[in-house]
């Protein structure tokens, strides 16, 4: 977060970027616009202008969500500042809630904790050693323990050593112990889903991995409106919550937010618009593309989409995706993560067998390719919106 | 910090970058202010470590040849060594130690034979280990938490968790507080404050910092226990558990269970350091280690690590050593990796039962007619409460579906419709009789 002063290599320098990127910047931190900066300036190829040089534009335009008027006064707040007030309204109304994980006593790599350690004390929003079994398996002990555990996992593609104390401890404790003894007081929270260059492993969306594990709940937002009532939700919920925070939002993503606390409901899908021609789904990021592809469906082909957003992958709301499929007949799914075996295959599989004899067309799902989450070909990996314009015209000339 | 939370409009600006990041390098500026630094002084300055420097090149040796040294108050034949360390617990106190020792081992006895006539599944022995599970719990608060592995049933029988619990969990009848859900010896008890066992090796260590660091902030003074075996230990977990315990300040009692092997894995396959008390020093942590045989040895410095962990905020670490006399589970026979010899020594000459009883009968408080009378009672007990076990139905089938959340999905509860619809056409084909309706 130290930065230098963006000068005449605006494009090369965009400095929120580096925000994003862990442990980059040590070298640039302490001397701004020194020496850097003038070899830059001086070189030749090192113009604005230069195709190869100028930085992809986001692959979607977010679109907010009308003010509610049914909680309260709103405050504009981006995506970050939506999950600080929710913290804030956590920690303000539970005094066994606590909230830890690396660096988010200062405020953590996304701001989403600035200001709470300060307000509520350093026992209650402190930094943990970098390890993420030890976070997870801690915050279940907390749990246990009757106090409520808010986790944070710095990026979603490091949630994997952790990945034992999720699925082996966490999900099941509840069961095995007979209802004696449960974590339903654990949230962990973690930022998801691709960023424009976050590549391999600041990029993942992991929900499939979680979504096998009966026991768990997994949660995903798509603005700060949804993400303050979801990870409320979350917290307030007798079972352990994984709330994956799109961080590609996180700044870009400004609504007008209830200051108060509220809740919305987990496992209730939600229709944005409606439609009658074919069903689209998706969570996180992907809602906002999929609205886009909407409209491109109804201007270009007069296609009349239904858009939903899932919100909760698990237990996910077949009731509510069905009933809208056996209205359209067609069914398109789009997520980031890989193709095969991401969740659009569970949701494929399941309404294949509930609307069979509704179906016009195969179910079309538009996700990541079955590689890693590459760097400089993000532009191809993702299932853009011509991806998805182009799979509704398939299925509806099916 | 404070001011970025009322300045929400302005975020997405460069001018209110700079000021973040003003606000940023200020207050990390606050922080170095804390700590003056003065290259003239030759003394390292650096964040990481308080240390002198030194001009020779030498590496730290590893002290495994006279490692930390064992703790003990009795030698092998129960004599009190240095009177002071007596804990001079009331004859009434022994005595319990002792019978809930020997219970346990009676309780061991049936079990594991009752697994190889194969009426449980499985089960696991405590043999040889028994002074650790009493002496440690008789330290213990009944109110202090306690996370196990698997080799500490004396801890729950300690706190009076009845044989018919046991025997319930091990058959999985109706009577299992647990619901029939897990393997035999994953024993939980909520009244007793004892946290369910699971089968993966030491996920509960850093759950027990946790746990103490929430305790700590109700504080009501209690303390958590955290047994696991020196196998356990090499988990990425013990050392996640160990760390965030000290660095978080938490209430905590590490007790390992030095046993010898983990199933087949002598020590010297499992760690090269001295043992795992050496560990400690390396977070931070106050460490000792004693001989787990000894049930006074394991009692005393069990009170004093809870007494220092509450009033101090810090963790302590016990190893207590011991061997495992027992194969490590029925699906084990160790004279595949250990000679019968080996086993005869510690079952014969340094055992923590033996040890107890000659303190016991040197005071004059145990005799030889107290010693059958006992064993008959204990093995009548330990008897009555397994037929009755034996003779109970199963849970009712429907406990496979609940608890997996807190209340019941719709999607599961479709699958639970399913298999009754399915168990009713099919019915021949399953074990309904022995389950509850």
């Amino acid at each position: 977060f130290l930065e230098p002063e963006a000068s005449s290599c605006e494009g090369m320098m965009a400095a929120a970027a580096r925000l994003f990127l862990r442990g980059a910047n040590s070298k640039l931190s302490i001397a701004p616009g020194s020496l850097g900066t003038t070899l830059l300036k001086l070189s030749p190829n090192c113009s604005s202008r230069t195709k190869t040089q100028r930085r992809h534009a986001a692959h979607f335009t977010f679109q907010p969500d009308p003010v509610p008027s049914q909680y309260g006064p709103t405050q504009k707040m981006n995506l970050f500042q939506s999950i600080t007030s929710a913290l804030d309204n956590t920690l303000a109304s539970d005094p066994t809630a606590v909230i830890f994980g690396e660096d988010v006593a200062f405020g953590g790599v996304f701001r989403c904790t600035v200001g709470l350690r300060d307000k509520y004390g350093k026992d209650r929003v402190f930094n943990t050693p970098l390890c993420e079994q030890g976070i997870v398996g801690f915050g279940i002990g907390v749990a246990v323990a009757g106090a409520t555990a808010i986790a944070e996992i710095q990026f979603a593609d490091y949630i994997f050593p952790a990945f034992d104390q999720i699925v082996n401890e966490a999900a099941k404790y509840r069961y095995r112990s007979g209802n004696m003894f449960d974590c339903g007081n654990l949230t962990i929270r973690a930022p998801w889903g691709c960023v424009g260059h976050g590549s391999l492993y600041h990029s993942q969306s992991p929900e499939a991995f979680f979504a096998h594990c009966p026991g768990l709940k997994v949660v995903i937002p798509r603005s700060p409106i949804q993400a303050k009532g979801l990870l409320l939700s979350c917290i307030a919920d007798k079972n352990p919550c994984i709330f994956f925070e799109p961080k590609i939002l996180y700044r870009a993503a400004v609504e007008q937010v209830p200051e108060d606390p509220y809740t919305i409901p987990l496992s209730q899908a939600e229709v944005l618009q409606e439609g009658s021609d074919v069903t689209l789904v998706a969570w996180g990021t992907q809602i906002h593309v999929l609205k886009e592809v909407a409209s491109m469906a109804q201007e270009k082909l007069g296609v009349s989409c239904e858009v939903i957003d899932l919100q909760t992958i698990l237990p996910w709301d077949i009731e509510t995706v069905c009933k809208s499929v056996v209205k359209t007949g067609r069914l398109l799914i789009s997520h980031e993560a890989p193709v095969t075996g991401g969740f659009a295959s569970e949701i494929s599989s399941t309404v294949q067998e509930e609307c069979f004899l509704n179906l016009e067309a195969p179910i079309s799902r538009v996700c990541g390719y079955d590689t890693p989450f590459p760097h400089i070909f993000e532009p191809f990996y993702i299932p853009d919106k011509w991806k998805c314009f182009e799979a509704i015209k398939k299925m509806i000339n099916y | 910090m404070l001011c970025l939370l009322f300045l929400g409009p302005f975020f997405a600006t460069a001018t209110m970058r700079l000021l973040i990041n003003n606000a940023c390098i200020q207050s990390f500026q606050v922080l170095q202010l804390q700590q003056t630094f003065d290259s003239s002084l030759e003394k390292p300055q650096f964040p990481g470590a308080s240390a002198e420097f030194v001009d020779q090149l030498e590496f730290i040796q590893p002290n495994v040849i006279s490692g930390i040294p064992v703790y003990r108050v009795m030698d092998r034949q129960g004599n009190i060594i240095n009177p002071s360390q007596d804990p001079q617990l009331s004859k009434e106190t022994v005595l319990n130690f002792y019978q809930k020792m020997t219970m346990l081992n009676t309780m061991d006895r049936i079990l594991y034979e009752s697994q190889r006539q194969g009426r449980i599944s499985f089960y696991m022995t405590n043999y040889g280990e028994e002074g650790t599970h009493i002496g440690s719990a008789a330290a213990l608060d009944p109110n202090d938490l306690v996370f196990g592995q698997y080799r500490e049933a004396g801890v729950l029988m300690y706190r009076g968790f009845p044989l018919d619990h046991f025997m319930a969990q091990c058959y999985a009848n109706a009577d299992d507080l647990g619901k029939g859900r897990q393997m035999p010896v994953h024993y939980g008890s909520k009244d007793l404050n004892f946290v369910t066992i699971s089968s993966p090796l030491a996920t509960q260590i850093p759950q027990a910092a946790g746990a103490a660091y929430a305790v700590k902030r109700e504080n009501t003074n209690r303390a958590v226990i955290c047994y696991f075996g020196e196998g356990a230990a090499s988990e990425g977990d013990a050392h996640a558990g160990f760390n965030f315990s000290a660095t978080l300040e938490c209430p905590l009692i590490f007790f390992c269970r030095n046993n010898g092997y983990a199933i087949s894995t002598p020590t010297n396959e499992q760690y090269r350091g001295d043992g795992i008390a050496a560990r400690g020093p390396g977070y931070g942590m106050l460490s000792i280690r004693v001989d787990g045989n000894d049930v006074f040895a394991v009692y005393n410095a069990t009170k004093e690590a809870r007494r220092r962990a509450v009033a101090e905020n810090q963790p302590f670490l016990i190893e207590a050593m011991t061997y495992r006399i027992g194969h490590h589970s029925t699906s084990d026979d160790s004279s595949a990796y250990r000679s019968v010899d080996e086993v005869n020594y510690w079952d014969k000459q340094d055992h923590p039962i033996s040890r107890l009883r000659h303190y016991m009968t040197a005071r004059g408080w145990w005799s030889e007619d107290d010693e059958r009378s006992w064993r008959k009672q204990s093995r009548k007990t330990v008897m009555e409460a397994f037929e009755r076990a034996e003779r109970r139905l199963k849970p009712n089938p429907e406990l496979l579906f609940t608890d997996v959340y807190q209340e019941m999905i719709p999607s599961l509860n479709k699958q639970r419709e399913s298999l009754w619809r399915h168990v009713q056409q099919y019915k021949e084909n399953y074990p309904l009789d022995l389950y509850e309706k």
